[in-house]
């Protein structure tokens, strides 16, 4: 393991610096990848970080069975492959598969509905680990839900593999339109809105003064083209998180890197325009009422 | 008149330290684009993915304006990636990584390993009484190439070996930590005093 420092007031794992890796994270794009191969394209196209797992959404709805944690020799291969953090996938709930993924290195763990959930109740104590934990959110009582057991990135959900943006924008409007209205709720109104949100009354509180989630917000589910993530970005997500839309889609090496320029300028059309052109098809789309399952329904 | 002071807005962490400029009473402007430039006293390099930033600013066409107003003297803060794209070598960078050559010091990224790896500490820095609270990040540890850069701290590794972390060359000042992170102004405060 690295070597770390002396000095008997050194200390890992603080939440200032794992939440400062999110913060390091922010107006990036995080690409799901499937092999070192991907993972060195994802690089190359600028993503700040890719995120390990065994099949992209979009091929775990295809395919059906339980999604589980990547093979471990899967993970080192990507470690190898590239400089940027790696990030990899745990089921809800499957602490070890957590510890398993702590121990390969890995520099965030997603605690993701995209895989079969391991726990019908419970979520990983994530307060337990040195390494930091992003977890997804449909609306602020989950993000805050997920906030108080330790997570210190959010992600909005979406639905993953439909390339469909629809429900990352209903997720992000839900989040942030409450984190609006707490703001100028009073404190007797506090008090009700933890209980509609089911979250603790501490962390109302401090979204209510500060008017902003604790911990960086990204967004997932969804993102296929250079102005989905311009949309997204508008919207308040601070970095987006793009999975079967670029390996999916029909060349991903330049619809990756239209992508990453798209989240930087996103409030320049001019530029977002010029980035978007000639990328070939995106990946086909779903429609979300014919969906067999959702994903983002998983989690509690 | 308030100096106007660049934040390279491109990726990464670039609120933090306009909020801390921000408090000292600078001006600060947000640069994304080559017209950004215009008229800067001096220009921040956050912290964030030095490969990405590095992308963008060749993407923007930034790149060679900014590194031509550096050349002619412009004074930089570069932290974490900044400190990596302000120095003269990079020693495991991708192949195409090109960075701005205005510190004499070679750079390592991830000098002190993973995330997991990343750290908190307090760091005794020439020139402040009290110890700064040091962040590092996935950091970069630096090299010194040239005896005319000044070490203004370093950490002490458990092999005994000494990573300089923070480094001060004529006008340019490079950190391996977030002093953006913390709610200490000092730093930022040495910055402006040598504008």
């Amino acid at each position: 393991m690295a070597d770390s420092t002396s000095g008997s007031n050194s200390q890992v794992g603080t939440v200032r610096v794992k939440r400062g890796l999110a913060d390091m994270l922010r107006g990036g794009v995080i690409m799901d990848v499937v092999t070192p191969a991907e993972a060195k394209i994802a690089e190359d196209a600028g993503a700040v970080a890719v995120m390990a797992l065994e099949r992209v959404p979009a091929d775990i709805r295809r395919d059906g069975g339980v999604a589980r944690m990547s093979d471990p020799a899967m993970v080192e291969g990507i470690q190898q492959a590239v400089t940027i953090p790696v990030m990899a996938k745990a089921r809800i709930g499957h602490f070890a598969e957590a510890q398993i993924l702590e121990s390969l290195g890995v520099d965030y763990v997603d605690e993701s509905e995209v895989l079969t959930p391991a726990d019908e109740a419970h979520h990983i104590d994530k307060w337990s680990f040195t390494v930091p934990f992003v977890c997804g959110a449909t609306n602020l009582g989950e993000a805050l839900r997920r906030i108080s057991e330790g997570a210190c990135m959010i992600r909005s959900k979406g639905e993953a593999g439909t390339g469909n943006i629809v429900e990352a924008v209903r997720h992000l409007r839900s989040i942030l339109g409450d984190i609006r209205k707490i703001t100028q709720a009073d404190q007797a109104e506090l008090f009700d809105w933890a209980k509609q949100l089911q979250a603790p009354l501490g962390l109302v509180q401090e979204v209510a003064e500060t008017g902003c989630l604790p911990v960086p917000m990204f967004c997932a589910g969804g993102i296929a083209t250079p102005a989905d993530a311009s949309l997204v970005m508008q919207l308040g997500a601070e970095a987006v998180f793009v999975g079967s839309g670029i390996f999916k889609s029909e060349d991903p090496a330049p619809r990756a890197k239209a992508i990453v320029e798209a989240t930087t300028h996103f409030r320049d059309p001019t530029m977002v325009a010029k980035v978007s052109r000639g990328l070939g098809d995106a990946m086909p789309g779903l429609e979300i009422d014919e969906l067999e399952t959702k994903l983002a329904e998983r989690g509690w | 008149m308030s100096p106007i002071v660049g934040v390279l807005a491109l990726q990464g962490a670039s609120r933090e330290h306009t909020d801390a400029l921000e408090k000292l009473g600078t001006t600060v402007r947000q640069v994304r684009l080559p017209k950004d430039l215009n008229g800067l006293d001096a220009i921040v390099i956050p912290g964030g993915e030095s490969t990405t930033i590095s992308m963008l600013l060749e993407s923007s066409k930034t790149f060679e304006p900014l590194s031509e107003l550096l050349a002619d003297g412009l004074p930089a803060l570069g932290t974490c990636a900044g400190m990596i794209l302000l120095a003269t070598e990079v020693l495991d960078g991708r192949s195409d990584q090109r960075s701005f050559a205005q510190i004499d010091i070679a750079v390592r990224r991830n000098a002190f390993g993973r995330q997991i790896a990343s750290f908190e500490t307090d760091l005794q820095i020439k020139d402040l009484e009290e110890p700064f609270p040091g962040v590092f990040i996935r950091a970069p540890g630096a090299q010194i190439l040239n005896p005319s850069v000044e070490i203004l701290a370093s950490v002490k590794r458990e092999t005994g070996e000494e990573t300089p972390v923070f480094c001060r060359q004529e006008n340019v000042m490079v950190t391996s930590f977030h002093p953006e992170l913390t709610d200490d102004l000092r730093l930022h405060q040495m910055f402006l005093e040598h504008l």
